[in-house]
């Protein structure tokens, strides 16, 4: 059956910021759903607060509302444009669940609008616990046993039945959030508590354990006629206990007969036909004991998922594009399959080669939380590797993930019984670095059937990871003159040319050297869906060491864009969105654009963005391969963030064309000692400071600069290791266990400059002309991260004469750097001077949000004038100073990781952003909170509890609050503060001091926004986390800066006057 | 794994050569070069009969995982030629696991190659065509010239009668259904009242096969190819089943004649060559197909239903569809493939015969296409209460699609 023609507009709502368990997949999936959609000549309504997105850009719908996603929002939204249908599965759980919202609250009947995708009935029958059991249970499939609990009460009840350790799944929640798994029985209560808590229903299963058992996925779709297929078989490498998206995962399944794997297959066709999702894909998830095979159903996704972007990107069948058209009326039957050209999508991918996926985590970045997998999902990114073996594509993978591994490195132990200990601590609970533990304990003589004991791993896996190790000791104990033959063979076993390097003694250089002597060069192969039974058109390549190369590069003018690889806190989908810009502008302006990335979460790594994909690990050995094999006439590696940056000097010594700002300039601003140089040239200010490489020169700095300092490692991103010192003995300790500092990796350390205002301004320039994109002035005062803090556009509050000093420095800067392209520049602002902090003459961070704000694509600008365009030619030739304001609010993962502190430092957290328009600051921020969370109360109840030096300055926000109605609660201090500054308050006592504290009085409901403010002092910033904990723990808004304090302040104050409105992107910015 | 392997060629007539490293039986294969595309079920494409003559290519890398069990043999033992893998494992994970896959080859005779760019090659077949290979894990028969002789002077499948080879001595009965399967898996239906008796012709016939007809309430009995329409007469069925098997369905000697006279009196159902054979029984033609179906992810589109099942298909051979229309027999095109348009099923407008040309059995791949065999019984049991039922007014009814 064709597509319907009673549909004219439909709604699409996205997933909103990238939080742990719902990243940047969603806008790989959800600028599939759109641009499939308007293909078919459908008017595309799109809602989605994150910035950072394809999606959002203003050419994917055709209308697009960068708002707040909330029901009054959305029913605005329909109100204005009259939407026919409402597609609600691309957007992650996020759209799911206000899609049920919108329904169960009638909306969607009151304006008459339809779901399509999946119904009401089949999500409630996916996601409800109960309802999914009793379906399963209609089907003959059988399920853990278990139970679901309202109540802590009816929990204990079903426990008694279904044993500890126990699973506890918060139902209607996303990444497995709230969930957790009862080892023992005293843990029992507390995460049944934490996990009622996090379920928007209030409703929890309590589950059989079964740990230890293999798990499956398989992603399904659906027709309307009823056709089912399969696209994708995964399997864990991790077994069941750790969430599927901090596993390892490898495509296809490797472990089952076909037997088993066609029992598989027929249960999750029953499922999805009992669920009744209709169109669209589902991701389904199993158990199977691997003593006697037995089948359990895990649970079910009806919508696109991280595991459809996954299977996606492993079979080359584009799921999300496929299901939007399948919800629009098509049949299988009746779409093309894009990469054969002349075969229908009604079929089963099948592939020649293995998919590794491997998670990317930063628990580094929260001390103090402990790093156990378990049911709910805490990795941040993930990096994909195809090759044709798995053991190829696992040590693909484990480059890729750019965590310092080549390869199977041994972990660093402590020598005798107690490394010993310390490795096998890693092997019997799931860690992030299990898999080198594993490694090295077969290195160390250990055998696959203890380790398959202890772990549940199959034992296929282990003995392609004990092949790996015995290969590694073979080509170790080789005479130098064998390795030449040794080459082919190792590298087809995935070994990369450092770790080779590694095992032999010898660099990197030599063994590349060595292969291209004897011809050991890599070929590549493409994704076709088919394993080759059909031509392929699209030239989707990973590689392999074979006969046939399949790349066959073209003679057209190439560029060649170097992504960002896995996601991580502090490099995130705007570096994508970047690279994605490049690629689409360089390909409008006739060049052939090449994309090489290892991220499957990513727009960049959509077969059809660029003209070719190399899906490859950005190293050095891996980019130089495709670059002798492609020969562009240049590479762009300012634009995935710190990943391609690193590899910038390397390529370009090895006669590589970078593109735009030479390596050189980016090492000039990058290199502290060489940009002192520029800043000294230029009469620039920059906070007093210099490079330390070792602690005495620490010292020395600090005692010529002064206390405090903000000390960081040099060429990082994401404030890496970055932290304020207030005395000496704070700063040996940095130096000594935090960074190692060493001459090869020198320290910055720089005066701090307190309570100054920070400032960031993305630019571009051809070499002759500068044109500033955005200043963005922070909310948050410096010493947070730029990356955490709030910021706006155009600034709220600088004089003109700072604003007209930081262009002037801005533009000096540039033309001195020789910058070609983009460029950021953050200052810090106190008492009217002006500090340069750093330039980064790169894409950064803020460049989809300045894009948006200012509606000019300033991504889509520097990749032109990186292949020569002026920017005269591109006709921008002036700032652009929009009337509304634009503000950017970070959102953080602390509610995945139990025990981190909420404080905000100069360490990034963050790992998404949202972004609030309006015609005021104020609306703009209150937008950007509502966006992030933090549901600003228009009354209610503050509490305040701020350091010594913020008392005085809270004074008028409390106040203001109190004439708006607000009761105030302080502790102690700052309600005596208060009190003498004549607000009416009422004292609370801190945790500990009475009762109810503080704390109790947050549990009690009592609260309905926290100001919570805390000086240097560890001592306090121990007292005052369970306050902030707690706050977190009941979604309170809260705020830990007095700038970020008074601004929610004038936020709570523009709410009071109106409520908010909604407005459309195209509207903002008419073309 | 990587030292002292002992090397193994395989050299095609075209004169393309692989080195790689032997595994299984030393020995020599010589046989069509064909590709299968299924991701699992390696053991049931080595013992399926239909592959005699050939030499197996699979597109997927990673075989021997799961080792063999004697529960998914589809014959008594491999028929096939060689075998060829990128990378096979000499240890099996997986509870069912009796043998190790190169231990199996080894004690049945079969050769394989492995470490080779199986996807150059499978490209080399996609754009060449199906052609005769030689695989040699004899160390001392690796001469690339003396193997390109060999694979030039080596008959074509045209022509060859290779049921004759590999179908059954004597008749026997067959009462297994399939194997109990995994706790937890969708419920299987009972197996229904009343039986009836079953002659299945065995070209090469897989044992899934005659499961499913157990399974349907028949009374298998399995019959040599060369059974004649009196003797599987003298076994007073209500229905005769004809088996799929390997090569040219042309070169199967003396069959059409007994067809013929078989579907004067009774339900006759095919699959695959007994597709084959039925369409030249009713005077159609076959054709060789330039590489063939080989794998399960095939879309195969019900032309009543407009439902497509994804398949699993081996075969060389198809019905060629003008042909059909040309002999003048009452006979209508039910099943296409999506992907070429190849004729897959086939149904009588006036008489109790129905085929198809893909594996509904599975075994390997999806069970989407189960329900010829429901449909098999059904028509079979209208048969038998003396209804005029064709095979047309079967493949058009919604028949009840669970297997």
């Amino acid at each position: 059956m064709p597509k319907r023609e009673d549909i004219h507009t439909i709604l699409v709502i996205g997933s909103g910021p990238i939080v742990i368990g719902q990243a940047c997949e969603f806008d790989y999936s959800g600028t599939q759903g759109c641009k499939s959609l308007r293909e078919e000549g459908y008017r595309v309504v799109l809602i989605n607060s994150n910035p950072a997105t394809i999606m959002t850009d203003p050419e994917t719908a055709d209308r697009t509302y960068i708002e707040p996603m909330t029901l009054e929002n959305i029913e605005k939204i329909i109100e204005c444009e009259k939407p026919d249908v409402l597609l609600p599965t691309l957007g992650g759980q996020t759209a799911l669940n206000l899609a049920v919202d919108l329904a169960e609250r009638g909306v969607l009947a009151k304006h008459g609008v339809e779901l399509i995708g999946a119904n009401l009935a089949a999500i409630h029958k996916a996601e409800d616990r109960q309802l999914f059991r009793e379906a399963m249970q209609r089907i003959g499939l059988s399920l853990p046993r278990s139970g679901v609990a309202t109540s802590l009460a009816e929990a204990r009840h079903i426990v008694k039945d279904t044993g500890i350790p126990a699973i506890i799944r918060p139902s209607f929640t996303l990444g497995g959030t709230g969930g957790s798994i009862a080892f023992h029985e005293s843990e029992f209560d507390s995460r049944v508590e934490w996990a009622l808590s996090q379920s928007p229903r209030h409703q929890c299963l309590i589950e059989e354990s079964v740990l230890g058992w293999k798990e499956y996925e398989l992603e399904v779709m659906r027709d309307h006629k009823d056709n089912v297929v399969i696209i994708c078989s995964i399997e864990n490498f991790d077994p069941m206990g750790v969430h599927t998206g901090d596993s390892i995962t490898v495509a296809p399944a490797q472990t089952l007969t076909d037997r088993e794997y066609q029992e598989m297959r027929d249960a999750s066709i029953a499922i999805i036909r009992e669920i009744g999702v209709e169109t669209g894909g589902s991701n389904i998830q199993f158990a199977v004991n691997p003593r006697d095979g037995k089948l359990v159903v895990v649970e079910m996704n009806p919508r696109v998922s991280r595991s459809s972007a996954l299977a996606s990107k492993a079979t080359g069948f584009p799921i999300a594009k496929i299901a939007a058209k399948l919800a629009v009326g098509y049949t299988l039957d009746e779409i093309r399959n894009d990469i054969t050209r002349v075969t229908p999508a009604s079929f089963e991918p099948s592939i020649d080669y293995v998919v590794t996926k491997i998670p990317r985590f930063t628990f580094e970045k929260f001390p103090g939380v402990d790093n156990l997998l378990t049911t709910q999902m805490k990795s941040v990114g993930e990096v994909m590797a195809i090759g044709r073996t798995f053991k190829e594509s696992l040590q693909k993978a484990v480059r890729s993930l750019e965590i310092g591994h080549a390869g199977f490195e041994s972990p660093s132990l402590p020598e005798g019984p107690d490394g010993e200990r310390a490795l096998w601590a890693q092997i019997d609970t799931p860690r992030p670095g299990r898999l080198w533990a594993i490694a090295e304990v077969l290195r160390r003589g250990g055998s696959v059937e203890e380790l398959y004991a202890r772990t549940g791993i199959d034992p296929w896996f282990l003995r392609n990871v004990a092949e790996i190790v015995a290969h590694e000791q073979e080509l170790i104990a080789l005479p130098a003159a064998q390795r030449a033959a040794a080459l082919r063979p190792a590298k087809q076993a995935g070994f990369s040319d450092r770790r080779l390097a590694a095992l032999w003694g010898t660099q990197e250089d030599d063994v590349r050297a060595l292969r291209q002597t004897h011809g050991v060069l890599p070929v590549y192969k493409r994704v076709d869906t088919c394993a080759a039974e059909f031509e392929a058109f699209t030239p989707y390549l990973y590689s392999t060491y074979e006969d046939e190369c399949e790349a066959r590069p073209t003679q057209a003018r190439k560029v060649m864009i170097l992504g960002g690889g896995p996601n991580r806190i502090g490099q995130g989908i705007e570096f994508d969105y970047c690279c994605v810009h490049a690629s689409f502008a360089l390909r409008e302006a006739g060049f052939e654009t090449i994309m090489v990335n290892c991220n499957p979460e990513t727009v960049s790594t959509d077969y059809d963005t660029s003209d070719r994909l190399y899906f490859e690990p950005l190293t050095l050995e891996d980019v130089l391969a495709i670059v002798e094999k492609e020969k562009p006439l240049g590479l762009i590696v300012q634009y995935g963030g710190q990943t391609p940056l690193r590899l910038a000097l390397a390529l370009e010594r090895a006669g590589v064309p970078i593109l735009g700002t030479s390596p050189d300039s980016i090492d000039r601003a990058e290199d502290r000692e060489r940009f002192d140089v520029v800043l000294e040239k230029l009469g620039l200010l920059r906070p007093p400071g210099g490079v330390a490489r070792s602690i005495e020169e620490a010292e020395k700095v600090a005692a010529r600069v002064g206390f405090p300092v903000l000390v960081r490692p040099s060429y990082v991103l994401g404030g890496r290791a970055m932290e304020i010192v207030h005395d000496v003995n704070a700063l040996r300790g940095y130096m000594r266990y935090a960074v190692k500092a060493s001459p090869e990796h020198p320290v910055l350390v720089d005066r701090f400059l307190a309570d100054a205002t920070e400032v960031d301004v993305d630019a571009i320039c051809d070499g002759e002309r500068v044109v500033i994109g955005g200043i963005m002035e922070h909310i948050e005062q410096a010493g947070i991260h730029s990356g955490d803090s709030a910021c706006s556009i155009p600034p709220y509050s600088l004089t003109k004469t700072v604003i007209d000093e930081i262009l002037e420095s801005t533009r000096r800067l540039a033309l001195e750097l020789g910058v070609k392209g983009l460029m950021n520049v953050q200052y810090a602002v106190k008492a009217g001077a002006v500090y340069v902090i750093e330039v980064n003459p790169r894409a950064s961070r803020t460049v989809p949000f300045v894009s948006k704000a200012i509606g000019r694509p300033l991504a889509k600008l520097g990749a032109l004038v990186m292949v020569g365009k002026t920017l005269a030619e591109l006709g921008f030739t002036s700032e652009i100073w929009p009337r509304h304001f634009s503000v950017k609010e970070a959102v953080f993962p602390f509610v995945k990781f139990p025990g981190a502190d909420t404080l905000l430092g100069p360490e990034m957290k963050s790992t998404g952003e949202v972004m609030g328009i309006d015609s005021d600051f104020g609306r703009a921020y209150a937008k950007a909170q509502i966006e992030a969370g933090n549901s600003l109360p228009s009354a209610g109840t503050v509490l305040v509890s701020v350091k010594l030096e913020d008392r005085a300055g809270i004074c008028d926000g409390v106040r203001e609050l109190a004439s708006h109605g607000f009761k105030v609660l302080a502790t102690p201090g700052t309600a005596e503060a208060l009190r003498q500054l004549g607000v009416l308050v009422e004292a609370v006592p801190k945790v500990g001091q009475g009762t109810p504290d503080v704390v109790q009085r947050i549990e009690a409901g009592d609260v309905d926004l926290v100001i919570n403010t805390v000086g240097s002092d560890a001592g306090a910033v121990r007292d005052s986390a369970s306050i902030r904990r707690a706050a977190l723990l009941r979604n309170l808004p809260y705020f830990t800066t007095l700038a970020g304090a008074r601004a929610a302040v004038g936020a709570i104050r523009a709410l009071q006057l109106e409520s908010i409105g909604v407005r459309a992107l195209q509207d903002i910015h008419p073309r | 794994m990587r030292a002292n392997r002992s090397p193994a060629r395989l050299v095609l007539a075209d004169g393309t050569s692989y080195r790689g490293s032997a595994f299984g039986a030393r020995t020599v294969g010589v046989g069509e070069v064909c590709f299968n595309t299924s991701l699992m079920g390696y053991q049931e494409i080595l013992t399926d009969p239909s592959y005699a003559g050939q030499i197996v290519v699979m597109t997927y890398t990673q075989i021997g995982n799961v080792g063999v069990n004697r529960e998914d043999d589809e014959s008594e033992r491999p028929r096939l030629e060689g075998f060829v893998a990128k990378e096979v494992f000499e240890q099996a994970s997986n509870w069912r696991s009796q043998e190790s896959l190169p231990a199996f080859l080894e004690r049945t005779g079969v050769p394989g190659i492995a470490g080779i760019d199986t996807r150059a090659l499978v490209r080399r077949i996609r754009e060449g065509g199906a052609q005769i290979g030689v695989l040699s894990t004899d160390a001392a028969q690796q001469d690339e010239a003396e193997l390109l002789r060999r694979a030039r002077g080596a008959a074509p499948l045209d022509g060859r009668d290779l049921a004759a080879e590999v179908t059954c001595a004597a008749p026997y009965d067959w009462t297994q259904g399939r194997w109990r399967g995994i706790e937890g898996q969708v419920p299987r239906p009972a197996r229904p009242e009343p039986s009836y008796r079953l002659v299945a012709y065995d070209f090469g016939i897989k044992r899934s096969i005659v499961r499913r007809l157990v399974e349907q309430g028949f009374d298998v009995t399995v019959v040599p190819a060369t059974t004649t329409a009196a003797q599987a007469l003298s076994h007073r069925p209500d229905g005769i089943f004809l088996s799929n098997g390997p090569g040219d369905p042309a070169a199967v000697a003396g069959i059409r004649e007994h067809v013929r006279t078989l579907a004067q009196s009774l339900p006759i159902f095919g699959i695959c060559l007994g597709h084959q054979i039925l369409g030249l029984a009713l005077g159609g033609k076959t054709v060789k197909l330039k590489f063939g179906h080989h794998g399960g992810n095939q879309p195969g589109q019900d032309l009543a239903t407009k439902k497509v099942a994804i398949c699993a298909e081996n075969h060389g051979y198809a019905v060629d569809a003008p042909s059909l229309a040309a002999a003048g027999e009452p006979v209508e095109i039910t099943h296409v493939n999506l992907n070429d348009g190849t004729v897959e099923g086939l149904a009588h407008r006036t008489r109790p015969i129905f085929s198809v040309q893909y594996h509904p059995e599975a075994s390997p791949g999806p069970h989407d296409a189960v329900y010829f065999f429901s449909r098999f019984r059904e028509m079979v049991r209208r048969h038998k209460a003396g209804e005029k039922v064709t095979g047309a007014q079967i493949a058009a009814g919604t028949a009840d699609t669970k297997g």
